[in-house]
């Protein structure tokens, strides 16, 4: 196990108990609203916190121990910290905040440059390296900053809220990136995130946090499909159809075709769609920008006050409906169903993936 | 005609301040201005340079120069550390230390002066041992007046660099540790560069006061030049013998304070004209 974290941590007007586990290599993705304990998780794990009980070990070593009043420093942990805000240093040059960590460790000047400038490159980023911070995009800043919490080559990532505060355009490189990244040298990595297709795109797992609390946690598919309460339901409900644009038109790898809004630019994309933006219907619905599509029910998931139907057919869907409404449709398992969508509901950005 | 110009000047019309502001403003000005004016008027010119280059003076500013520099790494060195722990560290009875180090900036620096004696002086609570064991009398000898003025010239340090060390982004700092920095190398790479501003400031303000210092100074170290006679003290010595000398040393001790301020607010102190500026 890479990360074992059973905690708790106190704070006047808030406790944070969670237990997080994250096996060698695999991304788990932390989901919560702001003020669940995402970002307090992030510091414990990175040292920033001392917790009030419980343990945290990082590949199988005790970092911090409440009761066995254990704690590791943080510049002893070998964890990459990617901040939220970044947090670069204003008074170095690009080049000399990815060297920071190599010269903290002791490693010669010249050295520790050599090796920024080849993470630079690897983010292409090599023409900025004689420039300060204050210079750079969002999009690059958080380059820099994931190129800086990588350049020591730690055993652990932490990556917080990689994408907020990005526009869609940088959203989409930093989801390349970190893809990339994966694919090239697989880090345990945490990634906290309230963005759904941060986790879509680069999670194995999930864990939700409210209030402090782990409120459900699995493979991102499983809970999409069973939210355990009103907020995961609106978090993780998207379903994703990745493909080519043109025209208004995406078209997916089956061939599969979806009408998205007249002023989608072209390219290959990912649409996204939320349950309750689907409606279902016993026949063929009529109307112009809409999508429509014979369905099979092939998932229920009732609770009082919402159904989820997991849907296959030309395209994967969830839909959500009140209960009074899966009944008058008399909706059951394997039924075979309209599903239709406007194409002013379909959410559609750049896809990166390499 | 110049848009760009004619645009700014239109703008600059929109926020004048009222009437009656720039006329207070204007008396206050004035208010400071006029001594100096005063200075350069009764200043004898013709005997200037001979008055400036009599021994007394040469040794006064010389001695003024080095005591105070000598204040002013003191301060750094002893007031960075204790703006940090003041700044930082939460620990009882925090706020009757910091009152405590900060005394004498309100105090009357003879008072000052007295204090000093009692602690410091030959039969002090710290001078006594001091000189029975090592030999060492800090008290009217030139150790006394860096000793004063570092006592007088101090808190002006530690206040500027506490409320920047207070006021300062502390994620960085967090940022550095989990890149390994040790908790002294993440102070001396990150924390220090971001503080340099007031840093810099501070020390400024503790250099002038230094420079300028006199109750504490000739109530604990005398006033024997060449030793203990730093340039306020020669500037009041001479007013009773010598007028024209006292002048002279003034608007020396004037023109070195003028210029330093002058010279460091744009660069480093982050400046009036940056604050003020139309962007």
């Amino acid at each position: 196990m890479s990360i074992d974290a059973h905690f708790t941590i106190q704070r006047s007007n808030f406790e944070l108990r969670v237990e997080v586990e994250v096996e060698e290599g695999e991304v788990l993705a932390v989901l919560g609203p702001n003020g669940s304990g995402k970002s307090t998780l992030l510091q414990v794990l990175a040292g920033l916190e001392p917790i009030d009980a419980g343990t945290i070990s990082l590949n199988g070593v005790v970092v911090d121990d409440a009761e066995r009043a254990v704690f590791v420093m943080p510049e002893l942990r070998h964890v990459g910290v990617m901040f939220q805000d970044c947090s670069l240093f204003n008074n170095l040059s690009i080049v000399d905040n990815i060297a920071f960590g190599l010269r903290a460790r002791g490693m010669r000047k010249a050295m520790a440059r050599q090796r920024a400038e080849e993470w630079l490159e690897r983010f292409s980023l090599e023409s900025f390296g004689r420039r300060h911070p204050s210079s750079l995009s969002g999009g690059q800043l958080q380059r820099v900053a994931l190129a800086r919490a990588l350049a020591t080559e730690p055993s652990v990532l932490l990556l917080d809220e990689p994408t907020s505060a990005l526009d869609v355009r940088a959203k989409a490189e930093i989801r390349r990136d970190l893809l990339r990244l994966r694919r090239e040298r697989p880090v345990t990595t945490l990634l906290i995130t309230h963005d759904p297709l941060d986790a879509f795109a680069l999670a194995d797992r999930v864990v939700v946090l409210e209030e402090g609390r782990v409120v459900q946690s699995g493979a991102l598919d499983d809970v999409a499909a069973h939210p355990q309460s009103r907020h995961i339901a609106d978090m993780v409900g998207l379903s994703l159809v990745r493909g080519e644009v043109a025209e208004g038109v995406l078209t997916d790898s089956s061939g599969a075709q979806l009408i998205v809004p007249a002023d989608t630019p072209p390219g290959r994309s990912v649409a996204s769609i939320r349950p309750a933006s689907v409606s279902l219907h016993r026949t063929q619905p009529e109307g112009s920008a809409r999508n429509s599509w014979l369905m099979t029910v092939a998932d229920l998931d009732r609770h009082p006050e919402r159904v989820r139907a997991r849907l296959t057919g030309p395209v994967p869907l969830l839909a959500e409906l009140t209960p009074a409404g899966a009944d008058s449709l008399g909706l059951v398992l394997g039924d075979s169903i309209w599903a239709s969508v406007k194409a002013s509901e379909v959410t559609v950005s750049p896809d990166l993936a390499p | 005609m110049n848009n760009q110009a004619r645009g700014r000047r239109r703008s600059a019309a929109l926020r004048r301040p009222p009437i009656a502001i720039l006329v207070i403003a204007a008396i206050a000005v004035a208010f400071f201005a006029l001594p100096f004016l005063g200075l350069l008027w009764r200043v004898p010119w013709s005997d200037a340079w001979s008055l400036l280059t009599t021994p007394t003076s040469l040794t006064a500013l010389r001695l003024s120069i080095e005591t105070s520099l000598w204040a002013t790494a003191l301060s750094i060195v002893f007031g960075v550390p204790l703006a940090w722990v003041l700044a930082r560290h939460g620990f009882p009875g925090r706020r009757i230390v910091r009152a405590l180090c900060l005394l004498s900036l309100v105090l009357p620096p003879v008072v000052g002066g007295v204090a000093l004696f009692t602690a410091y002086g030959r039969r002090g609570l710290l001078g006594d041992p001091l000189f029975e064991t090592f030999g060492i009398r800090l008290p009217f000898s030139m150790a006394g007046v860096v000793l004063a003025q570092t006592f007088i010239a101090m808190p002006f340090l530690v206040l500027t660099v506490e409320a920047a060390l207070r006021g300062l982004d502390r994620r960085p700092e967090d940022a550095a540790r989990t890149l390994g920095a040790s908790r002294w190398y993440a102070f001396r790479r990150v924390t220090l560069p971001a503080i340099r501003p007031a840093l810099i400031a501070g020390a400024v303000l503790a250099w002038a006061r230094a420079l300028g210092e006199f109750g504490a100074t000739i109530t604990f170290a005398g006033n024997f030049p060449g030793r203990t006679q730093t340039m306020p003290l020669a500037v009041y010595l001479a007013l009773e013998s010598n007028p024209g000398q006292a002048l002279v040393l003034s608007v020396v001790m004037i023109a070195i304070s003028f210029g330093v301020l002058l010279s460091l607010r744009d660069r480093w102190l982050g400046g009036a004209d940056s604050i003020g500026a139309d962007r």
